[in-house]
Formats: structure tokens, sequence, C-alpha cells
């Protein structure tokens, strides 16, 4: 079969393989259709036929629910010190220097104030890009700052949350994280200042657990994965395929654990709509 | 009764065996100078294991089967108590447990997690792992001892929350979530006590309050050892590594600025002496309750406010 071979070197592909694609043509996770970058930007990464939500980050949902140029962003260069020197297969420091090489990122959460519809609030967007959207002790502190910031303001908060869970690389002092934010949402509370939680695919685990549950509204993205356990682990507990459906967002509307599902496209006009409502 | 034995303990264990052998044959024979000789040497046995154990080591003492558990506390430590059940919503989680009593002189609301002792104990406390139901029914009390104006305290010792398809249905992580949210911010004090495995959310769902004590053969982790095993070096095989690098320990906790106090236990673990691990906790129970009372409401609030949100490491 020597004609088969290549008679010159291999085809070269250019560069290594991107998490990302960057091409100008994306597979729909949902139903697969293939959609052209530019309609995919324009329906906010959504799909136009099985309305699938594409997981973004921050940079996008900043974009979709802040009127243009008003995020100003809060205490963007605070960084995780790996406080127990964690290492498993890599050192966890390493894991932290690759992710910010990676994502462009310097934590799974980013924090500030801006405007929706004119009207002044403060937000915080977590990245899934960022080692799973994990929390740890900087996630902690930074969606801490963001509550004290609207608490001081009296600016409603807004929290997306998109997250795997507590981050096991610091140990107790993520679980800590958990009791942090909750703390510092029930003085929110007190102060009488809105929250809105919204809730975009994965929602899980020790996010789920304390912020995100604790919104005065919670808004999920459609079919968003919103839970505490894991789907694995449940199945491995129960030893039964799960239902369909179950954990995603309309089942938790369903449940009552949150008040409604809403597509990405309308999501700016409804959280503007809740925040003059409860502010007027 | 065959006598639990852990790895690391069969030495001791198997030598305190010998020498209650011998004690039995003492009377007729002249044995008591090796009894003795053999005591010595267990005793310094005891010392160079338990005093020198590893991570894993202290979370095998926290999982002892014949360590005890809330309910032996309660028994040991509470006059008068009775318990109530049920969140009032779904049902009575049998996981959690708690009700009003004295301790010494002081009307108490202590709520904490039951593990079983057998197979069948085990399956009505479901391993010790709370349903949204447990952690609601907690909350229930932490408002009646807030109506009352009476002191929470709080039993940690939970491998977690029941990770199940039903405690999903109704909101597992709501429930923890709306504890946090809630136990930040009751007017009374509340003492924590990690007394065996303080196991993620599963345990911080009872786990705020003004004083955070933990058994010094007690593990507290964001996850549990083998579970971090399973996912960080995808191998159920590393929980010794993971438990090490996790720094799960009260004396671990001590340093991150996460646990106040370290509870005291015999060698060997609470189980080789219960009633004096009990006695040394009503004791610090107490001594802490004194100070928490001096405290005004308003500032007691503040400062386990504060106290949360200081715990973290992070640079800028």
């Amino acid at each position: 079969m020597a004609w088969f071979r290549r008679s010159q070197e291999n085809i070269q592909t250019g560069g290594p393989k991107k998490d990302v694609p960057d091409g100008m043509w994306t597979k729909c996770g949902g139903c697969g259709e293939i959609i052209h970058r530019k309609q995919l930007e324009q329906n906010l990464f959504t799909c136009y036929k099985c309305n699938y939500h594409f997981r973004i980050g921050s940079k996008v949902y900043f974009e979709i629910l802040l009127d243009k140029k008003t995020f100003k962003e809060m205490d963007k260069k605070i960084r995780s010190m790996d406080p127990l020197n964690f290492v498993d297969s890599k050192k966890y420091s390493q894991r932290l220097d690759e992710a910010v090489r990676k994502t462009g990122l310097m934590e799974a959460v980013r924090i500030g104030t801006g405007e929706i519809n004119g009207l002044p609030v403060v937000v915080a967007c977590m990245d899934f890009a960022f080692i799973g959207g994990s929390m740890g002790s900087v996630v902690g502190e930074k969606i801490a700052r963001a509550i004290d910031a609207a608490r001081l303001k009296k600016h409603p908060l807004i929290i997306v949350s998109s997250s795997g869970g507590a981050r096991m690389m610091e140990g107790a002092l993520s679980l800590m994280q958990l009791a942090k934010s909750s703390a510092k949402l029930a003085q929110l509370s007190d102060a009488g200042v809105p929250y809105i939680s919204i809730m975009t695919d994965p929602t899980t685990g020790g996010v789920t657990a304390s912020f995100a549950m604790l919104g005065d509204v919670h808004i999920a993205e459609p079919a968003a994965l919103i839970g505490f356990a894991g789907p694995r682990v449940i199945k491995q507990t129960i030893g039964k395929d799960l239902p369909k459906g179950f954990q995603r967002a309309e089942f938790l509307l369903e449940k009552g654990f949150v008040d409604m599902v809403v597509h990405r496209k309308e999501m700016k006009e409804t959280v503007s709509k809740i925040l003059t409502l409860l502010q007027n | 009764m065959a006598k639990v034995m852990l790895d690391f303990e069969k030495p001791i264990l198997e030598l305190e065996q010998k020498i209650e052998e011998m004690r039995k044959y003492a009377d007729n024979l002249d044995i008591a100078d090796e009894i003795q000789t053999l005591e010595k040497k267990v005793d310094q046995l005891r010392q160079s294991v338990y005093t020198d154990l590893t991570r894993w080591q202290r979370v095998q003492l926290a999982r002892h089967p014949d360590r005890p558990y809330t309910l032996d506390y309660i028994e040991m430590m509470i006059e008068d108590f009775v318990e109530l059940h049920g969140d009032r919503g779904h049902s009575d989680d049998k996981a959690i447990v708690g009700g009003f009593g004295r301790l010494g002189k002081e009307t108490v609301l202590i709520v904490g997690h039951q593990k079983g002792r057998d197979t069948k104990s085990n399956l009505y406390r479901n391993f010790g792992m709370p349903n949204p139901e447990g952690y609601r029914k907690a909350l229930r009390m932490f408002h009646l001892a807030v109506k009352f104006n009476k002191p929470i305290i709080t039993l940690l010792d939970t491998p977690g929350a029941y990770p199940g398809l039903e405690a999903e249905e109704r909101g597992q992580a709501e429930a923890i979530a709306r504890n946090l949210f809630e136990m930040s911010h009751l007017p009374v004090p509340i003492i924590v006590v990690i007394i065996g495995e303080g196991a993620s959310g599963g345990a911080l769902g009872i786990g705020v309050g003004d004083r955070i004590l933990m058994f010094e053969n007690s593990w507290y982790s964001v996850i549990a050892p083998e579970s971090c095993s399973s996912i960080l070096w995808r191998s159920w095989d590393y929980k010794e590594q993971a438990a090490e690098a996790l720094k799960l320990t009260a004396s671990d906790l001590v340093e991150q600025g996460i646990v106040d106090r370290i509870v005291p236990e015999p060698l060997g673990g609470a189980h080789r002496n219960a009633q004096e691990v009990a006695n040394t906790l009503k004791e610090i129970l107490l001594e802490e309750l004194k100070a928490l009372k001096k405290m005004k409401p308003g500032a007691l609030v503040e400062k386990r406010i504060k106290k949360f949100a200081d715990m973290g490491a992070w640079k800028e």
C-alpha cells in the first residue's frame, strides 16, 4: 500500500489544541446544529433552534446584563495564597497559574458596579472556566466584598453563579466561605437591600448551598443544572438512573426552589423589571 | 464482644488483651512482676502511637464505631433532656436530634448529628446523613431557643448531607444555605463542637456559631479524604495523601483560624473513657457559655459575622 502513504511530511494543523473553538462555526451542545459565530453572538450564545444555552463567562454576562460601558470592576487583584500548600497530582499553586494563563482571569469570580437600564447595581459573576468555578478563599472574599458594597451603597446585588462547588485545594477554608457569604447576606437582608440570584449551568455544591440559594428572587437559565450533590454521586448512592430533567432549572421551578426560568435574551429586562418593582 | 481494632493500634490492643488474660491467673501464679513490665511497655507503646497520629489515623479514630455520639453526650452531660421531633413541614429526620435540657444550672438547646451503632440503628439514623428536613428541624429548634432566650450548643458528626434523589427534590442546598444564613444572626450564644466527622456542608449546616470547638481526634473539611482522592487522584487509593493534603485535624484548623479551642481526649480516643470526655466537654461548655452570656445580642451577632468574614487566605 505504498501508494497510500504520504510522500511528504504530515500536514501540520498549527498550534496546540484550544479548549474553546474560536472558528467561525460552533456545534450546538443541545441539538447539534452548526451555528455561525455571528449568529451565536447575536443570540447571546444560545441556540436559535433549540434554545440551548452555551456556557459563557463573566465578560459576556456583564455585557448582557449591564448598560454599555457602565461596568467598573472592583478588587481585581485579589489572588489565592495556597494556604495549605496543597499538592495532589499537581501543585495547587501551579493549577492556579495555569488557570490564570489559560483563561486570562485572575479568579473564578469577578465583581463590580454597573447600571441596568440606568439603575445602579452591584454585580458578581462566576467563571466556570477557572478551575470549575470553584469557591475558595478569594471567591468567598470577593463575594463578601460585593455584598458589603451593595449594603453600603444601598444598591441591589446581582450574583450570577456557575460553579462545581467549594474548592477542595483550600480544605476547610473553602468550606468556611459558605458560612462567610451567607453571613454577609444576612447583613444585607437586614439592611433591606434586594438580592437577585441568577443560576446558570452548572450551579452545584457549596455555591448552591450558600449564596446562590439565598436570593430574594431566584432566576435560572433554561436547562441549567442546579443542585447540591452532583448527578453522578446521586446515581451512585441510589443505584438507579435519574429521571429525565432531574436537577434542571425547570425541575427546580416545579419543586419550588427557583422563582422563574428566564431565557438569556430576556434576562436583563426581567432583572430590571423586578428591581424597579422592588425599589419604587 | 469483639473489639474493633484499627490497623495502627493492633499492637497496643493485643498487648492489653494479653495483660487482661494474665491478670486472670495472677492469683494462682506469681506473675505480678511480668504484668507490671508489660503494663509499662503498653504505656510506652500508647504514648508513641497515639501522640503522633497521622491525619488519616485521626480520621479513623473519628469514625471509630465505639466513639460516643450526640445522644451519648446528651445522656452524660445533660439533665432533664426533652427531645423534640420533626420539622413541621415534611417529617422527623433521625439523623439530626435535639431538644432542651440542663447543662449544669443552665437550660440549653442542644442539637447534633446522630449516627447509629449497628446496621439496624444506622439504617434508622441514615448513617448520620441528614435530609433537608433535618436541617429544617434544627432551624425550627434554633428559633425556639431564640424565642425563649436559651443558648444553643450543636454537636457535629456526619459523613455528609445525604446525596439522595428526594434530598435534592426537597432542596438539600437550600436547607443548608438557609441554616447558614439564619444561624449567622440568631441573637443567642451558639457553641459548635465537632465531635467526630465534620464532612463539608452537611456538617456546617448546623455549624455556624460564636465559638467553634473541636475534639482532638475529629476531622473537619470541605470533603472526605476518600472522595477527594477519587476526584483529584482519580482513584480511591490515595485517602491517606488526601487527608494529609486537606489538613483536616483539630490542630490544623486552629492554625487556619477556623477552630477556637481543642477538646482533649484520652490516649486512644474518646471511646476509651467516654464519661471523662463528657465531663471535660461539660466543663469547657459552661466556661465558654459564661463568657458569651456577658455579651449583648447585637454585639454577639456582629462579632459572629466578623469571625466568619475574617476566614480565608488571600493576597492583593
